[in-house]
Order: C-alpha cells, then sequence, then structure tokens
C-alpha cells in the first residue's frame, strides 16, 4: 500500500482524531488559563491560608506525574461518588496539570510588573481588585505571552496522554489503525507531523500574533 | 503594643487649620530612623518647597502623606482631619484600608519616573480614575481629562501611548492624571530629576502655572533651588530627617541661618 493509498483510506480517521485532539487541547487550554490565573494569584495573597491552597494545588499537580493524575480523575474519583466521561475528564487532567504551571507564569508576570505602577493606581485611590485587574494584568500578560506559547504547546503535546483512558483522540486514532495495519511507521508518522503542524503552524503562529497585538496596544511595536 | 494617641485630636478646629499637618511623625525602617518626631504644617494654597542631601528623608515625608507608607509615630491631617488614623469610640486608631482610600483621594502625587500606565493613551490615563474612581461617566471624565491635557498642553499628543512620549511629555500627562482626581494637595517628587535638561522647562513652566492660577496647596522635593526660590511660598531644608531650618525662600537661599544649610547651598552651587 502506497503512502497515497494509505491516507485516502484512513485519512477520515485521522481527521477525526485531529478534532478531538484540537477540542482537548482548546478546552484544557482554557481550563489551563483559568486556574493559572486562580492560583496565581492566590499564590500572591497577603492570606497565608489562601497563599497555602495555592501552593498545595501547585506542587501536587507539578510535583506528580499527570499520567497519574488522568488515571485518578477517570478511575478514582467515580469510587468517590464523582464520575466523568473520559472526555471531560481527559482535558480536565491536562487543563489542572498545566495550569499549576501557568499558576508560576502568572505569578512571575505579575511580579514583573514595575511597581511605580502598583504606586501609581494607588495614588489614584484605586481598589486593589481595580488596581490588579485595569492595571497590572494587562501588563502582565504581555510579559507573560512568549512562555504562555511554549506552556500550551506542551499541553498539545501532553493531551496525547488521554488516549489511554480511551478518548478517541489523534494517538487513539493512530494506535486503533496500527493494530489492524501494522504499518507503524506510515501510522506514527502522520500522527507525528499532525501534532508538529498543529504546534508550529497554528499554535505558535496564533501566540506571535497574539504578542504582536499586545505590543502594539501597549505602543511597544 | 499600641501607641497611646490619646493626646492627639481628632480632628483640627480653630480659625488656622492648616491643609496638611504633620504632628509628631517618626519614620523608621528597622532601626534606622528616617524621620524623627516631624511637626511640618502647610497652609492652604501654600507652595511648601523641600530640599536636602540625599537620603534626608524628603521623599519618605511625600509618600507618608499619599499613604504609600505607614508612620511608626504621630498623626498626618489633612484638611483637619486624620489621614493616616480613624476615630473609633472617641479614639484614633490606625486608619484601616477603606478609610486609607477614601482619605488619600484628596492627595495626587506625581513621580520622578512618571508611572504613566503604559497600556492606555495620555487621554486614558487621565480618564482612569475619574471613571474607576469616582464612578464618573466617560463622557464627562473625556471633558475633564482633555481640558487638563490642554492646561499641561498636550491636547495634540491625547492619543498617544506613553512609550511615543518623550519624558518631559509623560511628566505632564502624569500631572494631569493627578490632577483629574481634584486633589486638595498636590505631591511633587523630583519630577524633573529623570529629564534630560531641554525638557525641564515644559514641565517647571507647568507647575509654575498652577501656583500662579489655582489654588492648589503643594508640596515639592526638588534639586533645582532656582526654581524652587521662584516659586516656593516657603522652603523647608531637610537634614537627618528633621527640618534643619525653613523660611520664606528669599530669607533661605539669600541668608540661611544654619551652618549644615549653608554647607548644602554652597555645595548644590559649586555642582551647577
Ligand atoms: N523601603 C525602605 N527600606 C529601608 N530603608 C529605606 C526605604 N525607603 C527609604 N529608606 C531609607 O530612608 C532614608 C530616607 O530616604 P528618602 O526619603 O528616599 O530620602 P531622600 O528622598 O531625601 O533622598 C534613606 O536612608 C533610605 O535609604
Ligand atoms: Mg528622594
Amino acid at each position: 500500500m502506497s503512502y497515497i493509498e494509505f491516507l485516502k483510506e484512513y485519512g477520515p480517521r485521522f481527521w477525526d482524531g485531529t478534532l478531538v485532539t484540537a477540542g482537548q487541547f482548546f478546552l484544557a487550554s482554557a481550563l489551563a488559563i483559568v486556574i493559572a490565573l486562580v492560583a496565581g494569584l492566590m499564590k500572591l495573597s497577603r492570606n497565608g491560608l489562601i497563599r497555602g491552597i495555592a501552593v498545595v494545588y501547585i506542587e501536587i499537580f507539578r510535583g506528580t506525574s499527570l499520567l497519574v493524575q488522568l488515571y485518578w480523575i477517570f478511575f478514582v474519583l467515580p469510587l468517590f461518588g464523582l464520575t466523568l466521561p473520559k472526555f471531560t475528564a481527559g482535558f480536565v487532567a491536562v487543563g489542572m496539570n498545566l495550569g499549576a504551571y501557568g499558576a508560576e507564569l502568572v505569578r512571575g508576570g505579575i511580579q514583573s510588573v514595575p511597581k511605580g505602577q502598583w504606586e501609581a493606581a494607588y495614588a489614584l485611590s484605586m481598589s486593589p481588585m481595580r488596581r490588579m485587574w485595569r492595571i497590572i494584568l494587562p501588563q502582565a500578560f504581555v510579559n507573560m505571552l512568549p512562555p504562555w506559547g511554549n506552556l500550551l504547546i506542551e499541553l498539545l503535546k501532553n493531551t496525547a496522554l488521554v488516549a489511554l483512558i480511551s478518548v478517541s483522540d489523534l494517538m487513539f486514532e493512530a494506535k486503533q489503525i496500527n493494530g489492524s495495519t501494522f504499518l507503524s511507521a506510515q501510522t506514527f508518522g502522520t500522527a507525528l507531523i499532525i501534532y508538529y503542524v498543529f504546534a508550529r503552524f497554528i499554535v505558535t503562529p496564533f501566540m506571535r500574533w497574539l504578542e504582536l497585538v499586545m505590543r502594539r496596544k501597549l505602543g511597544r511595536a | 503594643m499600641m501607641e497611646d494617641l490619646s493626646n492627639y485630636p481628632l480632628e483640627l478646629t480653630g480659625d488656622n487649620v492648616p491643609m496638611v499637618r504633620f504632628l509628631k511623625v517618626t519614620k523608621r525602617y528597622g532601626d534606622l530612623v528616617v524621620l524623627d518626631q516631624l511637626d511640618l504644617d502647610v497652609a492652604e494654597g501654600e507652595m511648601v518647597t523641600i530640599i536636602g542631601p540625599s537620603g534626608s528623608g524628603k521623599t519618605t515625608v511625600l509618600r507618608m502623606l499619599m499613604t504609600l507608607e505607614t508612620i511608626n509615630e504621630g498623626v498626618i491631617y489633612v484638611d483637619g482631619k486624620p489621614l493616616t488614623h480613624m476615630e473609633k469610640n472617641g479614639k484614633l486608631v490606625p486608619a484601616d484600608r477603606k478609610y486609607l482610600r477614601k482619605a488619600r483621594s484628596q492627595i495626587g502625587m506625581c513621580f520622578q519616573h512618571f508611572n504613566l500606565f503604559p497600556h492606555m493613551t495620555a487621554l486614558e490615563n487621565c480618564m482612569e480614575g475619574p471613571v474607576q474612581v469616582l464612578g464618573m461617566k466617560k463622557a464627562e471624565a473625556r471633558e475633564r481629562a482633555e481640558e487638563l491635557l490642554e492646561l499641561v498642553g498636550m491636547s495634540d499628543k491625547r492619543d498617544q501611548h506613553p512609550s511615543r512620549l518623550s519624558g518631559g511629555q509623560q511628566q505632564r500627562v502624569a500631572i494631569a492624571r493627578a490632577l483629574a482626581m481634584r486633589p486638595k494637595v498636590m505631591l511633587f517628587d523630583e519630577v524633573t530629576s529623570a529629564l534630560d535638561p531641554e525638557v525641564i522647562g515644559e514641565v517647571t513652566n507647568v507647575i509654575r502655572s498652577l501656583v500662579e492660577k489655582h489654588n492648589l496647596t503643594m508640596l515639592m522635593v526638588t534639586h533645582q533651588m532656582g526654581f524652587a526660590k521662584d516659586i516656593s511660598d516657603r522652603v523647608c531644608f531637610f537634614f537627618d530627617g528633621k527640618i534643619e531650618e525653613q523660611g520664606a525662600p528669599e530669607d533661605l537661599f539669600g541668608n540661611p541661618q544654619k551652618e549644615r544649610t549653608q554647607q548644602f547651598l554652597s555645595a548644590v552651587k559649586e555642582a551647577d
């Protein structure tokens, strides 16, 4: 079977898998961003308890394997009465894990905003919430974009693990096709290319574009 | 241990209530006493300039008044009411955050490095406080911001971001931003120190016009002795966290009484 024929035969299944991977990627990214923002802000709180909760969360999710976390969410949580569909369990595990890494980026981004910005906002009598939301976060956001680009690519690669709980993503489809055709080189080669194209030709350019737009807004570009 | 504040009045009353009063204010960082039992009054509409060697506590005076720094002892009053403290059961206690937010809205401050918000245009910088803090309608805030940008000569740059403005222009926008909150007291901390010599004039001219045309109370820290002499009602020479000497600019610059003042002024003159 030539590679062209192989693609004709299995292309639709690769495409279906890619769509599921894209869904996992976008939902996990959204969750990771929300978690990173909340945990990052909590880590900067004056309140020791709030800070402590964030530290524990970040430590647990960064300090243990994503695969184990995925199994916990899918296989163990049902024992405590919380059963998630596999698709949901997949992006929740990936999002919670990468959110813990993102929290450190949020914290660092906020701390990179010069002290003078806080003071100027304070001198205008802005409340702590408004200072954060209107003045600090928009500037922190721009500083954070380059490392977030890397993190999101990391996240994309990690979504491949959801195949292990039978979410029919790209990796799952590839394994299935390999199982029936034994054309390992073609199968996993195709998957490799799709992941690479997704990362380098969609995620990276999008982040670059976003950075440019944000820098323009700051009048820096 | 709580400081005993029973000797401090809950508010200032009488005929000549100053706009600002520091009453026996002490500021320490660890063991370092930065300001020692400072007493300083500023009358309504008065322009007081603070001069003195580096590290003598000039910036700290302004930052305490902006409530950017807490104080260790004493009370600061603004317009007769305590700023750093509030009344509770007939006693003064340290102000909580909510009280501070309200109290400090009477004060406006301009910083050495401008600290404009880089993600906003000049106009947006000047609208931010009125809209977000005073709850003003956008159209109204815009009108006020445009007026103030006109006052500081920055109307034509209103839609520019700070990164597109020179230092002198940024500082003028920063002055407009502070004025947009309609403060009773304006603070200027070495607002020309970070500027190229050729643009210092555009900022000092703005401050000069505020002194001449507006009845604002102002406290200014500066190293520009000529400017201080020109526009101040009173000059305070700080040394080691204390007011070593103060007086009308003609007296303090023309005929300083204390040796340290004389030394400082002649050292500054030589450097010029
Ligand atoms: N955050 C701080 N922590 C410790 N020491 C400080 C701090 N801020 C200022 N100081 C010290 O307080 C003294 C007065 O500082 P400052 O008011 O900035 O002086 P000036 O403006 O007259 O140069 C200096 O000795 C300075 O080192
Ligand atoms: Mg200073």
